[in-house]
This record gives C-alpha cells, sequence and structure tokens, in this order.
C-alpha cells in the first residue's frame, strides 16, 4: 500500500531506515539481559573451588567429591592398574588425547598425562560418562576400569574410553595437591 | 563492559556541573531550616505536650509522630545520576563495621567475594576470610565442624539465632544491616516528594542512618519520657528513644589513611557502606540508565520525525 | 476483524496458507488496514502503551520466576539474590516492581480517557465491561505480586486485603481460611498466590484480546464523539497509528526507564525490606500507591450503617466503587458522547479526577482527624459522581453544538489555527468501516 505521498523519497527513506535500524538495535540490546540472566550467577560461580582431604585413601580405594555439582572420582591406582593403562598402545585409544585440563589440549593420551603430576598413582576425574552424562561405575567392564551401565560404555583404568558409544576419554578438571593429603579442585 | 563504563562516566563528569547545580538547589533550603531547626522542635514538643493533656482528657491516647526531628541531607559520593562509589570511604566504612557493627548487628547477604567491588584483591578477601571461622559439615563421621572462612562464604553473624540475639540485648534483636540502608526511610511529605523525583532525591535511608548515628548525647526534651534501657535519640524513626546507645564515640576506630576519626566521619564512612551493601549494583545500575536514557530520547526524535512525516498531508 | 477485507496475498506463498490459516490476513485487517479516525490525540495511545506493559510484565515475571522460591523460609532471600547475584537481576527485578506502577499509571490515564471521551457508551459498552475486569484482574495480580518479595509491607498487605473477607457474617471466616490455606498468612499463601500472580497475566491476555476484538467490531471513539461516517474521517492504522503509537510508547518508556534506574525505590515502601515478622505490624501500612484511593474509602467508613457495620461497610464501599463502574454506561443519560461538548459535565469530570487524587492523598495519611473525615467526603462524593451528577446532568445538561463530521471538525481547526487544508484529508484509506 502506499504509504505517504512524500517529496522527497530519499530523505524520507533514510529517516526511516535509521528508526527502524535504531529500533532494532534497542530490541537486540534489551534481549541481552533475559538471557544472560539464566548464566550461572555470581554465587554459583564463586563456589568454583573445593579441597578434598585424600589422607584417608589408600592404594586400592576411591573417594568421590562433589565438584559444581557433579561427581569428582578421586582413587589411588594399584600398582597392575597403573601397569595396565601404561601398556596400552596409544594408537589403540578411541580417543587420543589426554582431555587433562591442566595440561596443553593437544597433549597424547599416555597414562602420565592422565594421572596426576608428578604422582602416577593418583587419578582424579570428572565421575561422568562422556556419552550422556550418566555416572560409570569403578572397577568394572571389560578394561577394568570404568563402566558406564545407561549404555555400555567401558574405560580402561585410567579413565579412556575403550569401547561402547562414547567417544571421549572422562574429563581430568583442573586440581592440585596443595599439600600431601589435600586436593584443591577448581 | 567495565570500559564503557567508565567512559560513559567521563561522559557524565561533562554533566556534573548541572546536577550539582540541581542539589545545591535542593539542599540549601533544607540546610537552612536545619539551622533553626532546634526552636521548632521545642515547639513540636509542647504541641505533643498539650497533645497528651488533651488525650488525658478524653481518654485516648494520640499518636505522636516520628521521628521528632528530620534527618539533614548529606552530600554523598553517589548521590545523582552520575553518583560513584567513593572506595576508599567504603573500606573506611567496612572496617567500622567489622570493628563496631558487626559486634551486635549481622550482614547475612553479604559475602567475602562481594568485598571485591571495595578495592580488595582476591588475596585481601582470602586472607580477611581466613580471620573468621565458620560451621560446616557435616563431615563423614556426621559431625558439624569449623573451618576458616573463604570467599564464597557470608559474613559470620554475631548470634546463632534471633532468640539469642535479643537474649542478649534486652529483649531487642539488632537488626540485620544488608538492607538497613533501603529498609529505613524518613517520609518526605507533600510536596517535597515531587521535587524528589527531579532531583532524584534517593538518599533517604543513608541521610537517616547517619542522622541517627550522630544523634546521639541530646538530653530529652521536658515531656518526653525515656523508659530504662532505652537511649534518647530525636532522630529514632519509630520513637523518641532506642535501645541502641550511642554505638560509637571520637577515635574508637584507627583509620590508617589519615581520615578524622571522628563520629561524624565515622557515620559518613559506614552508611556509604551500608549503601553499597544494600545497593551493591548502583554505579552500574545508573550508568546503564545513562546509556538507555540516551537511546530512547534518540529513538523518539526519530519516531517523532517519522510521526510528523508520515502525517503531514493528514489534517488532523 | 470486522467488514470486508482488503487483503491481498503478496506472493503465492501468503496465497496458500491465506487458504488454510489466515492469519497474515488477520494481523493485516488489525493492524495494518484498520481504519482509525484521523482526530485521535495522545490520550488515545495507552491502549498500546499498555500493550506493552503487559509484554514487560510477563516477560520480566518469567525471568524472575526462574529464580524466585515460593517458600516463606526462602522468598525474601531469593529475591537478594536476583537483587545481588542474578546477572542483570537487579535490573529485571526493578523493571518488574517499577513496571507494576507503570501499568497503573497508564490504565489509570487509559480509564480517564474514556470516562472524559465518553468511551463507554453505546455501542461499545461490552469493551467497556471487558476492560473493568482487566482492571480487576489486573489489581488482582498485583497485589498477589506484592506479597511475593515476603517483605514486611507484603505480609501485612496480604493480612490486611485478606482481612476483607472477614468483614462478610458467617461465610467470611471460612472463605478467608480458605484463601490462605491456614490461619493466618503462611506458607501456603505464598505458594497460592506465586501460582495465581503466574497464572492471572494470562488471563488478562485473553481478556485484552476480547477487548481488543470488540474494539475493532466497534471502532475507536474520538475526541469528537461523532462517529466515524466516511473513509474520509478515517486513516489506515499503519502507518498513521503505529507510528504515533511507537512514539507515545518510546516517551512512556522513557519516564519508565528514569524511575527503573535512578529512582527505582521511590514508588515502593522501605518496609519492604525488612523480611516478614509475623509478630510484628509495621507502624504504618501503606497500600502500593495505586490502591491508595480504593484505601481510603475503605477506611472512611467508621461508623455501623443500619445493620451493616462499620468493617463491612468499608469492604462494601471498596468493592463497590470499582463494581459500579461495570454500570457506567448505563447510568450516563446524555447523548453527547464526548466531554470537549459538555460544558458542565467537563467541569464535574475534573473535580472528580481532584476528588480521586485527594483520596489517593489521603490513603497515605494515617487515618485520623481530619483525613478520615476527609476521605468520607471524598467517597460520598465518589459514588454521587456515577448515582447522581452523571445520570442527572445528561438530562438538564445543553450541550455545545456538535459537528456533522470528524472531517468537518478537523477541517474547521485547521481553518481557525490558519494551518494549509487539503480537502483531501485522508486519501490512504481505501477501505469503509463496515
Amino acid at each position: 500500500m502506499s504509504v505517504n505521498d512524500s517529496t522527497e523519497p530519499n530523505r524520507r527513506d533514510f529517516l526511516y531506515i535509521a528508526t527502524g535500524a535504531v529500533g532494532a538495535v534497542g530490541a537486540a540490546a534489551v534481549i541481552w539481559p533475559f538471557i544472560d540472566q539464566m548464566n550461572p550467577d555470581a554465587a554459583t560461580l564463586a563456589l568454583a573451588s573445593i579441597d578434598v582431604d585424600v589422607s584417608q585413601v589408600a592404594e586400592g580405594q576411591s573417594i568421590t567429591a562433589k565438584w559444581r555439582g557433579k561427581p569428582i572420582f578421586i582413587r589411588q591406582r594399584t600398582a597392575q592398574e597403573i601397569e595396565e593403562a601404561k601398556a596400552v598402545d596409544l594408537s589403540e585409544l578411541k580417543d587420543p588425547l589426554a582431555r587433562n585440563a591442566n595440561i596443553p589440549g593437544d597433549a597424547p593420551a599416555s597414562d602420565e598425562n592422565r594421572a596426576a603430576e608428578g604422582k602416577e598413582a593418583w587419578l582424579v576425574m570428572v565421575g561422568v560418562c562422556t556419552h550422556l552424562g550418566c555416572i560409570p561405575l569403578g572397577q568394572a567392564g571389560p578394561y577394568d576400569g570404568y563402566f558406564c551401565p545407561c549404555h555400555g560404555s567401558a574405560y580402561d583404568t585410567a579413565g579412556r574410553i575403550r569401547s561402547g558409544p562414547a567417544s571421549e576419554n572422562m574429563a581430568i578438571p583442573p586440581f592440585a595437591f596443595s599439600d600431601d593429603t589435600t586436593i584443591t579442585i577448581g | 563492559m567495565k570500559k564503557t563504563l567508565s567512559v560513559l562516566l567521563a561522559a557524565g563528569i561533562a554533566y556534573l556541573p548541572l546536577s550539582a547545580y540541581a542539589q545545591d538547589g535542593a539542599q540549601e533550603p533544607v540546610a537552612a531550616t536545619g539551622d533553626v531547626a532546634s526552636p521548632e522542635d521545642a515547639g513540636v514538643v509542647a504541641v505533643e505536650e498539650e497533645h497528651a493533656a488533651e488525650a488525658a482528657e478524653e481518654g485516648h491516647a494520640e499518636t505522636p509522630h516520628y521521628p521528632l526531628k528530620k534527618p539533614e541531607e548529606v552530600d554523598w559520593s553517589f548521590d545523582g545520576p552520575f553518583g560513584t562509589w567513593d572506595l576508599a570511604q567504603l573500606q573506611r566504612g567496612f572496617q567500622v563495621y567489622r570493628e563496631v557493627c558487626s559486634a551486635c548487628h549481622s550482614m547475612n547477604f553479604v559475602a567475602f567475594r562481594n568485598l571485591e567491588a571495595l578495592g580488595y584483591s582476591e588475596d585481601q578477601i582470602s586472607s580477611l576470610a581466613g580471620e573468621y571461622t565458620v560451621q560446616d559439615g557435616p563431615d563423614d563421621t556426621g559431625e558439624m565442624f569449623e573451618r576458616p572462612a573463604v570467599g564464597s562464604d557470608y559474613l559470620p553473624a554475631p548470634y546463632p539465632n534471633p532468640q539469642a540475639a535479643a537474649a542478649s540485648n534486652n529483649g531487642a534483636v539488632p537488626p540485620d544491616l544488608s538492607l538497613i540502608a533501603k529498609a529505613r526511610a524518613v517520609e518526605r511529605g507533600f510536596p517535597t516528594f515531587v521535587f524528589d523525583i527531579f532531583t532524584q532525591y534517593a538518599e533517604a535511608g543513608p541521610d537517616y542512618i547517619h542522622a541517627l548515628l550522630t544523634g546521639y548525647g541530646e538530653e530529652p526534651p521536658a515531656g518526653v519520657q525515656v523508659m530504662d534501657g532505652t537511649y534518647y535519640n530525636p532522630y529514632f524513626i519509630s520513637s523518641a528513644a532506642l535501645a541502641m546507645p550511642q554505638p560509637i564515640y571520637e577515635d574508637q576506630v584507627t583509620y590508617s589513611d589519615g581520615a578524622p576519626q571522628t563520629v561524624e566521619q565515622y557515620s559518613r564512612d559506614v552508611t556509604a557502606f551500608l549503601m553499597w551493601a544494600a545497593e551493591p549494583h548502583m554505579t552500574e545500575r545508573k550508568a546503564t540508565g545513562f546509556v538507555t536514557m540516551i537511546f530512547l530520547i534518540v529513538f523518539a526524535v526519530l519516531l517523532f520525525l517519522v510521526k510528523r512525516r508520515v502525517w503531514a498531508s493528514t489534517p488532523h | 476483524m470486522s467488514g470486508h477485507s482488503s487483503y491481498v496475498p503478496s506472493n503465492g506463498i501468503m496465497r496458500w496458507l491465506d487458504a488454510r490459516l489466515p492469519l497474515p490476513r488477520m494481523v493485516y485487517d488489525s493492524f495494518v488496514a484498520y481504519p482509525v479516525p484521523r482526530n485521535l490525540n495522545y490520550a488515545y495511545t495507552f491502549g498500546g502503551i499498555l500493550a506493552i506493559f503487559l509484554g514487560i510484565q510477563i516477560l520480566t515475571g518469567i525471568v524472575l520466576a526462574m529464580h524466585y522460591a515460593a517458600a516463606s523460609s526462602l522468598a525474601f532471600e531469593s529475591v537478594e539474590k536476583i537483587m545481588r547475584d542474578v546477572n542483570w537481576g537487579w535490573m529485571l527485578r526493578y523493571m518488574h516492581a517499577n513496571g507494576a506502577s507503570f501499568f497503573f499509571v497508564a490504565v489509570y490515564l487509559h480509564i480517564a480517557r474514556g470516562l472524559y471521551y465518553g468511551s463507554y457508551k453505546a455501542p461499545r459498552e461490552v469493551l467497556w465491561i471487558l476492560g473493568v475486569v482487566i482492571f480487576l484482574l489486573m489489581m488482582a495480580t498485583a497485589f498477589m505480586g506484592y506479597v511475593l518479595p515476603w517483605g514486611q509491607m507484603s505480609f501485612w498487605g496480604a493480612t490486611v486485603i485478606t482481612g476483607f473477607f472477614t468483614a462478610f457474617p458467617l461465610v467470611g471466616d471460612p472463605i478467608q481460611t480458605l484463601l490462605l490455606g491456614g490461619f493466618s498468612v503462611e506458607n501456603p499463601t505464598l505458594n497460592r498466590f506465586f501460582s495465581l500472580h503466574y497464572l492471572l497475566p494470562f488471563m488478562i491476555a485473553g481478556v485484552v484480546i476480547l477487548h481488543v476484538w470488540a474494539l475493532h467490531v466497534t471502532g475507536q471513539t474520538n475526541p469528537t464523539g461523532v462517529e466515524v461516517k466516511s473513509s474520509k474521517d478515517t486513516v489506515p492504522f499503519t502507518p498513521h497509528a503505529t507510528v504515533k503509537d511507537g512514539l507515545a510508547m518510546v516517551v512512556f518508556l522513557l519516564a519508565f526507564a528514569y524511575f527503573v534506574f535512578y529512582l527505582p525505590n521511590f514508588l515502593g515502601h522501605p518496609d519492604n525490606y525488612i523480611e516478614a515478622n509475623p509478630l510484628k505490624t509495621p507502624s504504618h501500612i501503606v497500600p502500593e500507591w495505586y490502591f491508595l484511593p480504593f484505601y481510603a474509602m475503605l477506611r472512611a467508613i467508621t461508623f455501623n450503617i443500619g445493620p451493616i457495620d462499620s468493617k463491612l461497610g468499608g469492604v462494601l464501599v471498596m468493592f463497590g466503587s470499582i463494581i459500579i463502574l461495570f454500570f457506567l454506561p448505563w447510568l450516563d443519560t446524555s447523548r453527547v458522547r464526548s466531554t470537549a461538548y459538555r460544558p458542565i459535565y467537563k467541569i464535574f469530570f475534573w473535580i472528580f479526577v481532584a476528588n480521586a487524587i485527594m483520596l489517593g492523598w489521603l490513603g497515605a495519611k494515617p487515618a485520623e482527624t481530619p483525613y478520615t473525615e476527609l476521605a468520607l467526603i471524598g467517597t460520598i462524593y465518589y459514588f454521587a459522581h456515577f448515582l447522581i451528577v452523571l445520570p442527572v446532568l445528561g438530562l438538564i445538561e445543553t450541550p455545545r453544538k456538535l459537528p456533522n463530521s470528524i472531517t468537518e471538525a478537523v477541517l474547521a481547526k485547521h481553518a481557525k489555527s490558519g494551518g494549509s487544508v487539503t480537502p483531501e484529508g485522508a486519501t490512504a484509506s481505501p477501505e469503509t468501516k463496515g
């Protein structure tokens, strides 16, 4: 339909376009707070790190800590488990990357790159199956590591995916031994 | 975002003379009435006495109007459309809270991590938090245990529950201070409240707290009853005397930055801190408001031009 | 939504859709080609503004509900978490709280416009009644929303307002207990208020659709009160009304933003920053400003009227002050629609407005002499306006001469102000009103 009979089509068009553009910018700016409010709030972000006392975890034992609402498996592995993990040929692995937040992202998934730095017995990882988020069972499955009962993903003793629908090794969170018996996660 | 904010604030400074002028206009008359306040207040008390006498005759009590004196308007760094926090003042105010107020008053909604906004570094906050212990648990044996506080903990309260607080304070629970600067305001009355819209007066809470803290030490005028265990303060909002004795005296808190160690200065500092605690996003809010207002004005002008053009050939 | 449609699908896809679900046709007929009187002034823009504010309240409300906890032990804390920790939470909450106030500012101006230009008169009675229903729903929504932050005013406001029901003999107390889910305002009360506060805005939206539908059947009134007679009297909704409404919305939003960002607590009460305490009543309970005139009328009845005690009397008067609006179309006997042509009624209209403002002021004052007496006078006048002034004045007043048509009025105005006049007028309105 004819909007108007203006004698200056160019200036009129410019005015209309400018007004429409300003309106669009305003609408876009208003939308952002409505989306951003769904991001983690300041209190949630502040809970980013926890300290875990591991003095009671003997060789061959595990504990589970909670970090960001997820289970963190902390295990002092047996010599046999370490042996098994080291014996794996890296080319056999389904996921060749270490998935360790403490080292560069392209590091290979060797056992050294999966275990705690300088303490190869200790395995600290996010105990969440990388398939669809169930919690795998410990010391179970065909590779003596972890086995996810939901869809049958099997991990080895270093938490690396070996068979099943999952495609990534279980994630290693940012952590460090703040002293011999305390692990700081996050 | 931070950068944009500072640019906007800089832009704001260009407008400061204007807003300062507006504030002067609003404040001077008030200061003037403040000077002559004492005789007037004596009058108020006298009237109250008359009322009391009348009430006694008629057999019903007349409600007196509190506070007896209206708070004076203080010039805060955070007032007006471009107000900002004075970080040094907030830190001093926090010091006053820690060393004086926190003996009785909790601050349940403020976490140690929030103090970053006062200009403290993360390390300073960790070590500060470490000075406090908080209860955590239960541990693996099912027991609650004490541990040093961390940044995500909230400032520990002086009393475990309101009953304990009341028991230690003659039955009066010292209110939580997290929101006190927004939870108290002396009514401004008509027509002042209309002018407040244009002068953007939103500091009734801080002005009240400042007036209350500096308002002790006067002799109660004749006819005003002060009950045992309460302390006369003409600025108190709901009666002539309150359960809190004068909380702070000269030189009680030692400032490291050379600010005067007077009751006046302490009150200003702790009040500014309480305002921050009640409204931590205030400067962010005002800066966002500035952008929003500019945007809406530009948009309105454009729409006005479009509207005029659309209607140009249609008499209406 | 009425009359024949001038919509022509612009391409094949639109033609395909039009044959199956003529939604674009409906939008086109209602918001593009819909003819509006050419002489509407800015008082007619509040409908659009109200639509925007319903949208703002629903949107901010939905996101606030993502963080709010409707439990008496958590509510106050969760609101503070929104204010402190949630990204942009302070802004969303201040928008929602002040949005309620501005919603009422707009609705009162919208109602005042309706009263002034006689928008409630035949054939627009249903349109008007739907509007009163929306107003009632808004009041209920605002009241329940005010309870949610669980501050002192929330709690005691809820106690007082649900106390209205106890005024009714026999059934009153059981009804109050039913509403509260207990014997005082407690966790169950908060929970159900939250549920209803979330529900009612969507009911408002539903009634708004009916309100707009009814409007599009009868067409707008206009400042002359003379009905549209030909296509010359109207302009198409888009762009004429769209851009004018848009301008008014942005100016209104400017005032809204001023409060949200610079005076966010100006319209609130400081006591609501104190968590609810069932054992301590604030020294003086004041409702939100938009309820003050009604609150003044509630308190004005301090005496028994025959078998009706003062408490029930106050409640009846307060509810009556809104119920009476439903009957307004039949109380006004004047055959002239617009107050602009009613010289005597114009005076009474402004007295009514001043009286309403006075009642609002009295509602905020303590209940003592002389305020209660003034409130009683104001209350009597409020009802007298509807029950005496409107019916009687319509019969005895001599109105000014009405123009023959909107176009005539417009052209006469322009001739007087010396504006250049094109007799063509609204050329862009190809369709006639059905």
